[in-house]
């Protein structure tokens, strides 16, 4: 067909990758002389570290809650068996029969808005699935489906997390501006968890606006920006955000284990809040 | 003007079997690897295989991989490498080689051919199309793509996998799909074709990891997975598995 | 003789550009089987590397545009030599083609209403470009390519096979177009995969294949340039029109060396970009000639206000056309006023912010980026004049595209001579390519559909085809082809370049003879399989041709006008207005031979669109009072 004399041919395509039959002989797997490894292995190696860290902080079900500050993987805190927050994010939906860590129940949201975020899958595909493992290195499996079939096919939800995504955010917002509180919950006061906290619900708003759904859903669904120049508007702005959803999405990360962190230090009585008024 | 001797191995060989050989060439101020290679055709190896035509990045012909990485050949400059490595070209390693740096890329005509064309509204005479330039922007964007194939390449759905080829339309004709999507006049919907649906159902849209290799390797620069397939795999969405949306299709029909 | 592969069709297109896409699409929409033939993968002939835009008066960007004054702009830029039958269909149908394009897919850029936007020109007087950023012909290459595709689909519909009524056979090279008798039937090609030779048998024959810019050193030209369709034309016994008029593009890059002469859109100048020799002085004021004065700002405040306000000042005289710039600089750099890799500044950073630059030129951004490490948003680029176009070509027939004196073979684009006169405007290659790519589709459609029996092809001449085609694989290799291209690029550039002089070109004769005798001892290494050396062992045979064509009408033409200046004949001469040089085959088929023709007088209500005072510095007094 390259030439076009000949029909194209029917023939089913025999199985195979760079080594298959037709293919170029030669035997390695890729001829890549960078270190190509690199970023698989710093992505998967960011992203164990962050699995280890909050498995451990979401089972530990203990020194989430330093008033005026709660930790963001503990709200809202739904069952009964939380801590009480004065005027805080609790709700005991859940009731009395939930035993173990309070966590658990709303950590599914933003873990799955993260799990289904396009870039992560790219950033778990490359790091832990190893397809590929970077480009044009051969990838180790035989057989390959992508997102055509379950589980995979399920990442098309990311847009229902990404809904919940902004539930979470707002009630993230609302632990900020509680934390303008002194530990007596009197109003008008700062300390250092509230630049954390302040830090931190910047990122996640950040990374959850910059959401390729989120883009999709404000105008990039439209066929004519020409007819809707306020959706065209937000749609750019989006836009732009959406070109660091990377650096986002890592940030972001990092930014809400400090902020369950520094909420565990002064819990936990290793680190006193530094007041600023 | 500084001229030293490189290193390469270059792939020669054909469908039957072959090897990299080695070579030791002169390099010149501001060369790119085409000119290396055709000074190895005007001095050691007449019949090598290779295609080029516009030397300057815009036809998209002489793509190959350099040291394991697509690329265009007349776009990757000698001072990118130390003069003391060996730089290694190889033809594409996704399709069927024919000869020496060439390969069959029949695929990919294949493939173009089955994207159904622009569908011209109806009651539009030529002269008359009114589009603006905001509308415009998107698919413009796409069409920049000068057909080089590196993205069709490095995708691992089909360098990898041979037998998704025939399911899998690949990153350069996935965007062409969203290109006509974005289109403001294609009236392929009052036609009866959804372009939606049919990425996912007709050109394997899903099997598309989003891993962005083709946004890697594209020369053209193009956000082929940001702005083209992870759109596209949202409108599919908006047909196939958002109930709101499909629910409120059935009562507007109605 | 080994056994050929034939097939029939009813057109074959060989050339897979603009013109021959355009062919394509209209001899298959009236009906016709039609086959194309490319050198090429499909979709990568060098029409892609046309950057500014297509010229057609739709008067989008100025209401005062229409076809008269394109037609005007056209024959002004061609100093009156043009085929006058052929800018006038052009400047009238160039709107419907560029509108035409819209409704198979292509994306313009667009006014603030939404219509197709026009950009300034070389020598247009208003603007009058369609274009897309900088890379309108990728946009024109693409819609044509994607047509072809939707056509395609079209057949598979009703008849199960894509390529039932068009077919693109990519990557092949056709050698000879065969005769019977004095008409067309059929072209003999090879693959370039395999190597093997296949017929296929056609009553109409379509030539789109360019130009022959592979002839000379520095080009801006793809490999592909190597005057095939000139050279197939010719041994066909049609002759070739004025090849003396080659262009030189004025700004091609100078450096690095492995990139001279690619090409630096014309758009850089009509958004804006200045001229400067390395005095730092606009030297373009000092070079506006005597039949351009009144057209051309005086003054640099003139000129930059001009871009503002187009309708009460004059242009800046960086827009004049391409050969008096081409010569302008070709002059500073001779005068030792040049940069310092031997060409002038090109200056656009200090006349527009970065971002601007970025979104108008950004192939040029690119191209300066990578290939030159030169940020052009922060510095000035350095060009000098390259092979760009050749104005001469294959003489046809205005309205039909018809080759003269072979019945079935025409020809379109590049290929073909006369539209453009002595020196072609900027825009008007790719608006050529539309017009009269239709015009030779549908002409060659008609012609085959009334031919009532198909001219044979004769085995005796596919014999002598295939012997030629495998004469490089016989014997010693004694001769390299790439030296022998190289040696003829060098000649050519050296002895009929931008400036040229009998003496020289009388050596370049001999020079030519010479490398003809070698060029039949060019030998090759391998199998015929993909073999790049044979296939340029192939192509030196239609170069040389071509190359003595231009020389020898060169040499005999004692003036200069627009693609062809003498320096020892350095003023245009009304007498040599009208008159046409025609190259023909040598009876013994050995070199090429030139004929003088008169050209028909231009018709009275088209040179009633000029003033007097313009017509006397062109015509002849005879012509003028008729």
């Amino acid at each position: 067909m390259a030439t076009g004399t000949e029909p194209p041919s029917t023939e089913p395509h025999p199985p195979g990758g760079v080594r298959g039959a037709g293919r170029a002989a030669i035997a390695a797997p890729h001829l890549r002389t960078d270190r190509w490894w690199l970023a698989p292995a710093a992505t998967a190696a960011g992203l164990l570290a962050f699995i280890a860290y909050s498995t451990w902080r979401a089972f530990a079900n203990a020194d989430y809650y330093a008033a005026p500050y709660v930790s963001p993987f503990y709200s809202p805190c739904l069952a009964e068996n939380c801590r009480p927050m004065h005027a805080g994010p609790n709700a005991e939906i859940f009731g009395g029969w939930w035993g173990i860590s309070p966590a658990i129940i709303i950590l599914i949201f933003p873990l799955g808005f993260r799990l289904t975020c396009y870039y992560y899958r790219k950033a778990y595909y490359r790091g832990f699935w190893a397809s590929p493992p970077a480009c044009a290195v051969a990838e180790p499996h035989t057989k390959y489906t992508g997102e055509t079939r379950f589980p995979l096919i399920l990442q098309n939800i990311h847009r229902y997390f990404f809904y919940a995504a902004i539930v979470v955010a707002g009630i993230l917002t609302y632990d900020t501006v509680l934390s303008f509180r002194d530990e007596h919950y009197r109003w008008g006061h700062m300390g250092l968890g509230t630049l954390v906290f302040l830090v931190n619900i910047t990122l996640i708003w950040a990374y959850t606006i910059s959401c390729h759904s989120c883009r999709h859903i404000v105008g990039g669904k439209l066929k004519h920006f020409s007819r809707h120049p306020v959706r065209y508007r937000a749609w750019q702005f989006v836009g732009r955000l959406n070109a660091r959803h990377m650096l986002l999405a890592w940030a972001s990360l990092v930014s809400v284990a400090l902020a369950d962190f520094y909420v565990y230090l002064v819990a936990s009585g290793v680190f006193d809040d530094p007041r600023f008024f | 003007m500084s001229s030293y001797e490189a290193r390469f191995k270059v792939w020669r060989g054909d469908v039957d079997g072959g090897g990299l050989e080695d070579f030791a060439v002169e390099v010149n101020d501001g060369e790119v690897v085409l000119d290396i290679i055709h000074r190895l055709q005007a001095t050691q190896a007449p019949d090598l295989a290779v295609r080029w035509n516009c030397k300057a990045g815009k036809c998209g012909s002489c793509s190959a991989e350099i040291n394991g990485r697509p690329r265009l050949m007349c776009m990757t400059r000698m001072s990118v490498f130390d003069r003391a490595e060996t730089i290694t070209v190889t033809p594409l390693r996704a399709f069927p080689v024919i000869r020496d740096l060439v390969t069959d890329v029949g695929f990919n005509y294949r493939k173009a051919r089955e994207v159904p064309a622009f569908v011209p509204p109806e009651g539009v005479g030529p002269g008359e199309y009114r589009m603006f330039q905001e509308d415009v922007d998107r698919s413009q964007e796409f069409r920049k793509c000068i057909e080089c194939f590196l993205c069709q390449d490095t995708c691992h759905v089909v360098r990898d996998h041979e037998e998704n080829k025939t399911a899998f339309a690949g990153p350069r004709f996935l965007m062409r799909v969203a290109e006509l999507d974005m289109h403001p006049l294609d009236a392929a919907e009052e036609s009866g074709l959804d372009r939606k649906k049919t990425a996912q159902d007709e050109h394997g849209l899903g099997y598309c990891n989003i891993t962005k290799c083709c946004t890697e390797v594209c020369p053209e620069g193009i956000k082929i997975t940001d702005n083209a397939l992870i759109p596209l795999k949202e409108r599919a969405v908006d047909r196939k598995y958002d109930p709101l949306v499909w629910l409120g299709s059935k009562i507007r029909r109605r | 003789m080994s056994v050929v592969e034939r097939q029939e069709w009813d057109v074959v297109v060989v050339g897979a550009g603009g013109a021959g896409l355009r062919a394509a699409v209209e001899a298959r929409e009236r009906g016709a089987r039609t086959a194309v033939i490319c050198k090429s993968l499909f979709g990568k002939a060098h029409t892609v590397m046309a950057e500014g835009g297509i010229a057609a008066a739709m008067a989008n960007a100025n209401e005062h545009d229409n076809w008269q004054v394109h037609f005007r702009d056209t024959m002004r830029g061609g100093k009156f030599l043009n085929q006058w039958r052929m800018a006038e269909l052009h400047a009238q149908e160039a709107p419907d083609r560029v509108w035409e394009l819209e409704t198979w897919g292509a994306l313009f850029d667009r006014t603030k209403d939404g219509r197709i936007s026009q950009r300034n020109f070389g020598g247009h007087e208003y603007p009058r470009l369609a274009h897309v950023g900088d890379r309108t012909g990728l946009e024109l290459i693409r819609t044509l390519q994607q047509k072809i595709v939707a056509l395609q689909q079209e057949d598979f519909r009703e008849t199960g096979d894509y390529e039932s009524r068009l077919k693109v056979f990519q990557e092949c090279t056709v050698t000879r177009v065969l005769k019977d008798g004095p008409r067309v039937s059929g072209v003999f090609a090879y693959e370039r995969e395999s190597g093997r030779f296949f017929v296929l048998e056609a009553p109409a024959v379509v030539v789109a294949t360019g130009g022959i810019g592979k002839s000379f050193k520095v080009t801006s030209n793809s490999w592909e340039y190597t005057g095939d369709g000139h050279a197939l034309a010719l041994l066909a016994g049609a002759p070739l029109l004025n090849m003396e008029f080659v262009q030189f593009h004025p700004t091609g890059m100078v450096w690095p060396p492995s990139v001279k002469g690619i090409l630096v859109t014309e758009s850089v100048r009509g958004d804006g970009g200045v001229l400067r020799n390395s005095e730092g002085k606009r030297f373009m004021f000092d070079y506006v000639p005597d039949v351009f004065k009144e057209k051309y700002a005086e003054s640099e405040e003139e000129g930059d206000r001009w871009y503002e306000d187009p309708d009460h000042n004059r242009r800046p005289p960086e827009l004049l056309p391409r050969d008096e710039v081409a010569r302008a600089i070709n002059a500073e750099v001779k005068a030792g006023r040049g940069s310092p890799h031997g060409g002038v500044f090109l200056d656009v950073s200090t006349r527009m912010p970065a971002e601007t630059i970025k979104r108008r030129l950004p192939s040029m951004y690119h191209q300066f980026k990578e290939l030159a490490d030169v940020d052009i948003t922060a510095e000035a680029m350095e060009v000098g004049p390259t092979c760009h176009y050749v104005m001469g070509g294959i003489a046809v027939d205005s309205d039909t595209a018809a080759a003269r004196g072979v019945p079935g073979l025409f020809a379109a684009g590049e290929v073909a001579g006369g539209m453009h006169g002595s020196n072609r405007l900027g825009g008007n290659s790719l608006s050529d390519l539309l017009v009269f790519g239709r015009r030779a589709g549908l002409h060659a459609a008609q012609y085959a559909a009334g031919a009532d029996v198909r001219p044979p092809v004769h085995d005796a001449d596919l014999a002598v085809a295939e012997e030629e085609a495998l004469r490089p694989f016989s014997g010693d290799p004694a001769e390299n082809p790439y030296t022998l291209h190289h040696e003829l690029q060098q000649a050519m550039n050296d002895l009929v370049g931008i400036i040229r002089r009998q003496g020289e070109m009388e050596q370049a004769l001999e020079r030519l003879a010479e490398l003809r005798v070698r060029a039949a001892r060019a030998g090759v290494e391998g199998h015929r399989q993909f073999n790049p050396g044979w296939h340029l062992a192939l192509d030196l045979r239609n170069m040389l041709l071509v190359s003595e064509c231009v020389a020898r009408a060169a040499l005999e033409r004692t003036e200069s006008r627009g693609g062809h200046t003498r320096e020892d004949h350095p003023t245009m001469e009304r007498t040599w207005r009208n008159v046409n040089l025609l190259c023909r085959l040598t009876d013994d088929a050995t070199g090429v031979g030139l004929d003088r023709e008169t050209t028909d007088p231009i018709r009275p209500d088209l040179l009633a669109l000029f003033e007097k005072e313009e017509l006397v510095k062109y015509l002849a007094e005879e012509e003028l009072y008729e």
